[in-house]
């Protein structure tokens, strides 16, 4: 008991429990985390359960909705409300993977050009700035193409592709800190390079990693919707919230909320992130606070 | 200011030799091309046949140099779908595609320049929280949704618009607006956050205590200077709006670039793909050496770093 409470107290959540709107966040996060965690015990229905005699029907406030479907059914006749909650499972698990990898990725690299300088730094920041010559979601669009659907593909794509933000931003941390004393003490007292760069100098430059990477989840989800919603990320057979909308086009004129529950899902999960995002950067760095 | 142009001439071949390499490295992401051109029925000669024509069998660096001097010559090869030089294609498409973004940035700006200034000078008031919430609330909707949104409100249910297609400017504001969303969001709050940099200095004070009113202080002393890294974020932006231009055509039926490489994809037609990827990658590259050229113009302090 003593301990949870001076958790509580530690200013990370002090500051935390004044910004209103970070908590809005942050229990946005903590429901989608929870319906996407348990997500086959609290659904109605099985996502793919497909019955056509009960398909399209309308959410349950309308005069032909039934109460065991809240949010009505698709074309198949499954349970939207299901699939919405088993789609938070697919956004988030891309989310967070895709970011793992860019952030492994990119702050080992960015840590190295930072450090090493010279043709190292050269050569990866040449390869960040050609990278950066292709508009993101172009360039996922035709790594998808060639590579085909799927979960892993996906993950693989917005993963591999996302380390240049990381790695910019972490090099410059490094420059700004690489001649400063400690660092000297420690190359001084025979510190290898690799001690040096793990030990000293990433806990000094992992603030604006994770700002980067909160902002990034909601970006791979972002871009896990829309590859999803033009039939080129995760297979239709998986409950997506992208796919899910790709599939209520051609019934907008007629059943348009089955246009609108996915995006909804998507918008507020997004809203949640970059809220909390937000807060972190000024959090972490009050000089940019505005 | 001519090092400054040199150095960064010197840049942008290095990248677009980069982005050739990369753009015909995506070919090979599978280990080999053909296995996503070829039908699911062909035979072993028939895929053979295939991968001679195309120029698979040859070693990759031998396939790069005949890509990278036909490129240069604008010779992308020829569509399998269409018969047709995918340059000439892509470039048929192109001034729609132009359009769409173009007018998508110009909306952008336009709104979000007015709703950063009045936001910022009106810090903490309920003008600023709802600008705010909104922008929030446009960085965080998929374009391609709240592109269906707003078909749904004014093509289907209003009937002010048509739902899609490229005939007149009635048609033209659906697809531009839901485009320009997440940028004006994004703009609005950077607009914003720099006026509030620049108000906090000391020739703004300076300029007020000089009895200047409060209108020239904001327009013509702060927000000119506001507006600078603005200038380097139309640049990303153009790239965002190339990217965001694939899907938005794809909701909307556009027939530019962005809808044929979907066909493309869909065709199986990956020299078409490959020609378009490149090109725009290309363009947004020529644009942002512009738009640093530029900003070396207004920020002299860029030319020295």
């Amino acid at each position: 008991m003593e301990s949870r409470k001076s958790l509580w107290e530690k200013p990370f959540f002090r500051a935390l429990r004044r910004a209103r709107l970070a908590k809005f966040g942050v229990a946005v996060l903590f429901l989608v985390v929870v319906v996407a965690l348990a997500a086959p015990l609290l659904t109605p229905h099985e996502p793919n359960d497909v019955v056509i005699t009960r398909r399209l029907l309308p959410p349950q406030w309308s005069p032909k909705g039934q109460v065991e479907f809240p949010l009505g059914t698709d074309q198949l006749g499954r349970d939207v409300l299901s699939r919405v909650m088993h789609g938070a499972r697919i956004s988030l698990i891309v989310g967070v993977s895709a970011v793992a990898i860019a952030g492994t990725l990119g702050i080992t690299l960015g840590l190295v050009s930072g450090y090493f300088g010279g043709r190292v730094d050269d050569l990866i920041m040449r390869i960040a700035e050609i990278q950066m010559a292709f508009p993101p979601l172009l360039l996922f669009i035709a790594a998808m193409s060639v590579l085909g659907q799927g979960l892993l593909n996906v993950i693989l794509v917005l993963g591999v592709s996302g380390w240049v933000n990381y790695a910019r931003v972490v090099r410059g941390a490094v420059l700004s800190v690489r001649e400063l004393d400690y660092v000297e003490a420690a190359r001084a007292m025979g510190g290898t390079s690799l001690r040096i760069i793990f030990r000293h100098i990433l806990r000094n430059v992992v603030a604006p990693a994770i700002v980067i990477a909160s902002f990034s989840v909601a970006q791979s989800i972002l871009a896990e919707s829309s590859l999803s919603f033009l039939g080129l990320g995760v297979p239709s057979s998986v409950p997506t919230w992208g796919s899910m909308l790709a599939d209520a086009r051609t019934y907008i004129r007629h059943q348009p909320w089955l246009s609108v529950f996915p995006g909804v899902a998507i918008m507020l999960t997004v809203l949640g992130i970059n809220v909390v995002g937000d807060w972190l950067r000024d959090y972490l760095d009050p000089k940019v606070k505005t | 200011m001519r090092g400054y142009i040199v150095r960064r001439l010197a840049q942008a071949i290095i990248v677009v030799f980069g982005v050739s390499i990369m753009a015909f490295g995506l070919m090979f992401l599978t280990g080999d091309p053909s296995s996503v051109m070829i039908g699911d029925d062909w035979t072993t000669e028939q895929v053979a046949e295939f991968r001679h024509r195309m120029g698979f069998d040859r070693p990759w660096y031998v396939q790069y140099g005949d890509f990278l001097s036909k490129a240069v010559r604008g010779d992308f090869g020829t569509s399998l779908r269409h018969h047709q030089p995918v340059f000439e294609l892509i470039m048929e498409r192109m001034p729609a595609t132009l359009e769409l973004a173009g007018t998508a940035l110009l909306i952008s700006l336009v709104i979000s320049i007015p709703i950063g200034v009045i936001s910022a000078t009106r810090r903490g008031t309920w003008a600023d929280n709802l600008v705010m919430l909104g922008a929030m609330l446009g960085q965080s909707a998929p374009v391609y949704w709240l592109g269906i949104i707003l078909m749904l409100l004014f093509a289907v249910f209003l009937r002010w618009l048509p739902p899609g297609g490229r005939e007149g400017f009635a048609s033209l504001i659906l697809p531009a607006i839901s485009l320009a969303s997440y940028d004006i969001a994004r703009n609005s709050r950077m607009v914003r956050s720099c006026m509030l940099e620049v108000l906090s200095h000391d020739y703004i004070r300076t300029a007020r205590s000089k009895g200047l009113a409060e209108r020239t202080v904001i327009y013509k002393h702060a927000l000119r200077n506001a507006l600078i890294p603005v200038v380097t974020l139309v640049g990303i932006q153009l790239g965002h709006l190339l990217g965001g231009a694939v899907v938005t055509e794809s909701v909307f039926a556009w027939p530019g670039v962005g809808r044929l490489i979907l066909d493309g994809i869909s065709g199986k037609d990956l020299p078409l793909v490959q020609a378009a990827v490149t090109i725009l990658a290309m363009g947004f590259v020529g644009v942002n050496l512009m738009i640093d050229l530029l900003y070396g113009f207004l920020d002299p302090r860029v030319r020295v770093r």
